[in-house]
């Protein structure tokens, strides 16, 4: 029903863990430090508390003024022979140590100078793993990248159970690996295949799963307010029992090691046999090769790091450890991963100010996948919502989508079955008006047909408050026409949500000439407040989105026109770094969709978004092949096999569509850059018309919304690194065989004439 | 904590009044004269009516799995309301209503309040029903109790509650009772074969009851300990309290205090007249016990936390006209009551901070003007958590939207004969316990005014003023 681009498989799971604060840098200066500011400590009972506190951020992190203080005090705990043991604790509240500093490494020239400052690190690390005295870190909140190398490398770890406190090692998401002995320690301590999966997936693990995987040795409940706030006297409790813990270290009545059970030392027995470790290692290579298809440089170096320290000993180790990173660091796809993660950062943020007025009630229009997906991210925010659709079928289909996706967490314990509870009960279900006088917003996402959107438009303008903002949730139709029927367009936006809208991060939000500032801030406010990373653009046919997806996908239809089989194009775009194929992605977002979309944006843009034939997807449709909602699209979606089938009716619409291939512009390498410069001129198109106001922007609605490879980091990284010039050329050897949907715009030309002309810095 | 009361002594000397009833206590004779002579005025308020306690008895309150083993809830109950029956004299038919509490529910007497009443030999004549509110159902009761009477539906009612935790609904799992239930409807003897062949061993595993919050899954004694580290009470505090609770229970017990015992021949075995619970231990001892909850490093143990109990309780409420009329001389009077109810993860067991300042309010009193506490002690970490709650400005600013702090209650003034840590606590029996002891220790020391205060599961609380009837 809903016309809207919606994929399942985009690669959130590799951005969606991005840390916020994430940030290395484990160079050790010793420059003298008069008073400490970032890291303070007493001695209570022999036992020193080290408290750490980043006086200038919201998280501590290891930056090069709290490494210099960290090494001092540790230095004066080790010259104390009145000090027995320490505690590490951060006083920060929901942060322990979230990483280190990246401008480090992006400040170095070469591989050598970050290796360089990885081995003093990793010196420091070794230094405390080898005290004289137990060190135990006591963490609370985010223990992450170079956070988590320093707690393993002291003696004892305990954590709350707080759901802040989260350990992890996310340094692969940024194309880089754990540096500071992390490849070296952590094999030991969890195992291999738990190392690796931590390092390579780079996940997030709660306290209670670290205690079991024997991250973390004990676990301390987080208490509710008491004399103090909660949060106070948790990190008081928490330093209570760390050092009662340091001092049980000391007199030898709490032991390190755990006693192992039958299954450990089973594993443990087959892990020691060389042969066994050597499959693993190549079934793990076999693994990341498949499904990174050896775009991504640093699982593959990870592996080799772990390997180094297992097989030849600690000190192969750590320099395989330290020099790969180096390497990785100057890696095009660690740039474009770090790029990346500081354009979400950005978008994580309201450029647009306070709204005047904050959005307490929203009320959702529509009850489909769409509309039940807002209301689903709204209510589990705490915001009172109302999810109104025409029929009871629709209502109660859309009710039980909320209801799944909360009860669906509750399996995975993320969500009690009373949390669950209580946020449903902010879901108001219903067929009439009732309440929209009371709404701060309205979002409609029923069927997209601008007769339907007017009529919509006229029906709520006449129930909800003057200072109520309306925002439609459209893919394409654009802003100013549904506005059209509207008495008060400044209080209109579009918010572009993409499906499935609990699982995909990115939120478009478009603005007409007549929608006011504080209208675009509450929309951003409500998006951010949903977990979103929003871009906001102008209007037009398509925006930014649906509009540089459309001539990719139409070019996909050529391809399959001229012979190139479902299969074949789904494996030449992933093989890109597309995370789902151009076959796939089309069934998913749907036949019919494509078609509606390529028709309307067709007539609009002309023959630039010409190419294959919109027959081709007509006549599918027509012979009900939607996609995957059908069950058949360009493959089969039977239940049961694991293995697509491509659908053979689709085959024989494509025979009779059937095109020769030039065979000048075949190649696989011409099929695939075909699709991404059709793609990327259009992006590069859109800021040049001001539909996009920024490169940043432009990456990251590429990549979160529409799958662009993230190893690329976005169209317009994609030009800065490959060339605006090499694109530009490969664009006219296309044009001569197609036309002009391969002309590239001017600013790519004006890109292409002057090198020293780059979208990012 | 007897070295607490000793300095809670030291730093507030008794005042020349406390030490004239010290004094006076002595000459049993003037107990009544000493009543009248502290004169504070009747809480009374015109147009409402008062409402009395004639009296309240409850069975020994036995540790579970002992004596009481083989018997049912409702026979517990019976036993309490005969009791109640035989202290007060009282014409079976004069009852207008029985309310009862209980927690735990045996499903065959769901309303446990008929099946006791009618075993217990009231009229067939006499409605009967049954509350549930955690640890306080049998306030929950009374206060019906006293609903009921003030609405002016009914001049007599009996309330109680009971708990028998030697005997808990332990289930099937859902799997099974499903099996079962579609068994019931399986018409063919192929669909039985099939439904029976359907059963796997995870079917098999039961579904136990456990003291846990439904809505956190937390166990209430792992909130406990978490409260008590909340409000930084240390584990000696609590096991200091534990023991003073023992040793007051004990000399309340050998001191003949706890009149509303009655004795209980339980069939099948012998006569009980002594709660079984009470013992006193040495701080070393209590030191000595690991922590049950919160392993390795909490502070609630078994010692220092309220023990799983038998018992029953019940008193009989009236308009204070009809008592006269009937020629009883009432015990006190029921006046305000308030119920609180709170975050049920992080202050599941703070009902009494946010109960007692409320119902102290509405009686126009003021802590100081209270002549006995009586807090259901929960755990020992519980009750230290509250006094430190309540004696904190911080906290009644931020959590309770007070100007400044109610005050935590003088030591010599709370739970002198014991409490729920020494004499035991079946969940439902507990308030009418305190209700009567209020009464009691208001009787013996002279007092005017009465607090009770009871946390419950759910995050749920009570507070209730009891003003000693004139002597």
């Amino acid at each position: 029903l809903y016309y809207t681009i919606s994929y399942h498989i985009i690669s959130y799971h590799i951005i969606l863990y991005y840390i916020m604060h994430h940030s290395m840098n484990l160079d050790v200066f010793r420059f003298n430090v008069c008073t400490r500011t970032h890291v303070s400590y007493e001695v209570k009972d022999n036992v020193a508390v080290v408290r750490i506190n980043d006086p200038t951020s919201k998280v501590n992190t290891l930056g090069r003024h709290m490494q210099a203080e960290l090494v001092e005090v540790i230095n004066e705990i080790w010259g104390n022979s009145a000090v027995k043991s320490a505690v590490l604790i951060s006083s920060k509240p929901g942060s322990f140590i979230a990483g280190a500093d990246l401008n480090m490494f992006q400040a170095c020239k070469t591989a050598e100078e970050v290796s360089y400052l990885l081995q003093a690190g990793q010196k420091m690390f070794e230094q405390i793993e080898k005290s004289p005295i137990p060190f135990v870190a006591a963490i609370n909140g985010s223990c992450l990248g170079g956070g988590l190398e320093f707690a393993i490398a002291c003696q004892y770890r305990i954590a709350t159970k707080s759901k802040k406190t989260i350990l992890g090692t996310p340094e692969v998401m940024l194309g880089l690996l754990p540096g500071a002995g992390g490849t070296q320690r952590l094999p030991k301590m969890v195992g291999l295949p738990a190392a690796f999966d931590m390092m390579l997936t780079g996940r997030n693990i709660k306290a209670d799963k670290a205690k079991k995987m024997g991250l973390v040795h004990q676990l301390v409940e987080p208490l509710g307010p008491g004399l103090k706030s909660a949060e106070e006297r948790t990190i008081e409790y928490l330093e209570e029992v760390a050092v009662d813990f340091a001092k049980g270290l000391t007199g030898k009545k709490v032991t390190v090691e755990k006693k192992k059970g039958l299954m450990q030392k089973v594993q443990d027995f087959v892990m020691g046999l060389p042969p066994v470790r050597k499959q693993i290692y190549k079934t793990v290579h076999n693994k990341v090769m498949k499904q990174s298809k050896g775009l991504y440089p640093a699982p593959l170096k990870i592996i080799e790091c772990v390997q180094t320290g297992i097989e030849k000993g600690n000190a192969a180790g750590y320099l395989s450890e330290s020099e790969n990173f180096g390497k990785l660091a100057m890696t095009s796809v660690s740039r474009a991963l770090i790029g990346l993660f500081y354009g979400q950062v950005a978008c994580k943020k309201n450029h647009f100010g306070q709204p005047e007025r904050e959005v307490k009630k929203l009320a959702v229009l529509g009850a489909g996948l769409m509309g039940a997906g807002i209301a689903q991210v709204t209510i589990d925010k705490g915001v009172a919502t109302i999810l109104k659709d025409t029929t009871e079928e629709g209502l109660a289909r859309g009710q039980q989508q909320v209801y799944k996706g909360l009860n669906d967490k509750t399996k995975k314990k993320s969500l009690t079955t009373f949390e669950r509870d209580r946020i449903m009960s902010l879901l108001s279900g219903q067929l009439d008006y009732r309440g929209f006088e009371n709404a701060d917003m309205v979002i409609e996402a029923v069927f997209e047909d601008l007769s339907i959107k007017h009529k919509v438009v006229k029906e709520v303008e006449a129930v909800i408050p003057p200072h109520c903002i309306f925002a439609t949730n459209t893919s394409a139709l654009p802003i100013k026409d549904i506005a059209a029927a509207s008495k008060r367009p400044e209080k209109l936006i579009g918010m572009h949500y993409f499906s499935p809208v609990d699982k995909m991060q990115l939120l478009e939000i478009i603005t007409t000439s007549k929608t006011s500032k504080d209208t675009t801030a509450s929309a951003v406010a409500v998006g951010l407040k949903q977990g979103k990373v929003i871009i906001v653009v102008g209007d037009g046919p398509g925006f930014y989105t649906t509009r540089c997806l459309a001539p990719m996908l139409a070019e996909a239809v050529r391809a399959l026109q001229e012979g190139v089989g479902p299969k074949k194009l789904d494996s030449l775009t992933t093989g890109f770094g597309f995370p789902v194929g151009a076959a796939t992605l089309a069934d998913e977002v749907g036949i019919d969709v494509a078609a509606h979309v390529a028709e309307d944006l067709g007539k609009a843009f002309g023959t630039r978004f010409g190419g294959g034939n919109v027959e081709v997807l007509k006549m599918m449709v027509q012979k009900g092949f939607k996609g995957r909602k059908s069950g058949k699209g360009c493959y089969v979606y039977g239940a049961k096999s694991k293995e697509k089938k491509v659908n053979s009716g689709a085959e024989d619409i494509l025979k009779s569509f059937k095109l020769t291939a030039p065979p000048a512009v075949s190649a696989d390498e011409d099929i695939q850059y075909r699709l991404v410069s059709r793609f990327v001129n259009e992006a590069v198109l859109c800021l040049q018309e001001g539909i996009l106001p920024d490169p940043v922007q432009g990456d990251i609605g590429a990549v979160f919304g529409l799958g662009f490879p993230p190893c690329l980091g976005g169209p317009f990284r994609f030009v800065d690194s490959y060339g605006a010039d090499k694109l530009v050329q490969k664009m006219k050897h296309f044009e001569e065989a197609y036309g002009n949907q391969f002309t590239p715009c001017q600013l790519l030309l004006d890109h292409a004439k002057d090198s020293s002309k780059r979208f990012h810095k | 904590m007897a070295s607490m009361l000793l300095t809670s002594l030291r730093s507030s000397p008794l005042t020349s009044v406390q030490a004239a009833q010290f004094a006076a206590r002595s000459l049993s004779t003037s107990v009544h004269l000493q009543a009248q002579a502290k004169s504070k005025k009747t809480l009374a308020k015109p147009g409402v009516k008062n409402i009395v306690l004639v009296d309240g008895v409850r069975t020994p309150f036995l540790q579970s799995g002992t004596t009481y083993a083989d018997l049912m809830p409702h026979d517990l109950a019976r036993a309490a309301l005969q009791g109640l029956l035989n202290r007060t004299g009282l014409p079976k038919d004069a009852v207008d209503y029985i309310v009862y509490g209980t927690v735990i529910q045996e499903v065959k007497t769901s309303n446990v309040a008929r099946e006791a009443a009618l075993g217990a030999g009231f009229s067939d004549k006499t409605p009967a029903h049954t509350v549930t509110m955690a640890c306080i159902s049998s306030n929950q009761a009374m206060t019906t109790a006293v609903g009921l009477i003030a609405a002016g539906q009914c001049d007599a009612v009996v309330a109680g509650g009971v708990e028998f935790m030697s005997d808990v609904p332990i289930r099937h799992s859902r799997k099974m009772r499903k099996t079962m239930l579609s068994l019931n409807k399986a018409k063919t003897l192929g669909a039985r074969l099939s439904l029976l062949g359907s059963i796997r061993l995870a079917h098999l595993s039961p579904e136990l009851p456990a003291v846990a919050e439904f809505s956190t899954a937390e166990t209430m004694g792992h909130s406990a300990d978490r409260l008590a580290a909340a409000f930084g009470v240390s584990r000696l505090e609590q096991d200091e309290f534990a023991l003073r609770s023992h040793t007051l229970a004990k000399k309340a017990q050998d001191g003949g205090m706890l009149s509303d015992v009655i004795s209980f021949k339980v069939p099948g075995r012998d006569i009980v007249s002594k709660d079984n619970g009470i013992r006193p231990a040495t701080m070393e001892q209590l030191a000595k016990l690991k922590p049950a909850f919160i392993k390795p490093h909490g502070t609630v143990t078994a010692a220092n936390s309220s023990f799983l109990t038998d018992g029953a309780s019940a008193v009989l409420i009236m308009s204070e006209e009809k008592a006269l009329a009937m020629g009883y001389k009432p015990k006190a009077y029921l006046r305000d009551f308030v119920y609180v109810s709170q975050d049920p993860k992080d202050q599941l067991l703070l009902g009494p901070t946010y109960a007692t300042p409320k119902v102290l309010e509405k009686s126009g009193l003021t802590l100081n003007d209270i002549d006995v506490f009586e807090f259901h002690e929960a755990f020992a970490g519980q009750i230290m958590a509250n006094l430190k709650a309540m004696e904190s400005d911080w906290f009644a600013q931020t959590y309770m939207g007070r100007k400044t702090k109610v005050g935590a209650p003088p030591m010599e003034k709370f739970n002198t004969w014991g409490g729920s840590l020494s004499l035991g606590h079946p969940f439902a029996a507990t308030g009418c316990r305190l209700v009567t002891t209020v009464a009691h220790r208001l009787q013996k020391e002279g007092g005017q005014y009465g607090l009770v205060a009871a946390c419950a599961a759910g995050g749920q609380g009570h507070a209730m003023v009891i003003e000693a009837y004139p002597q």
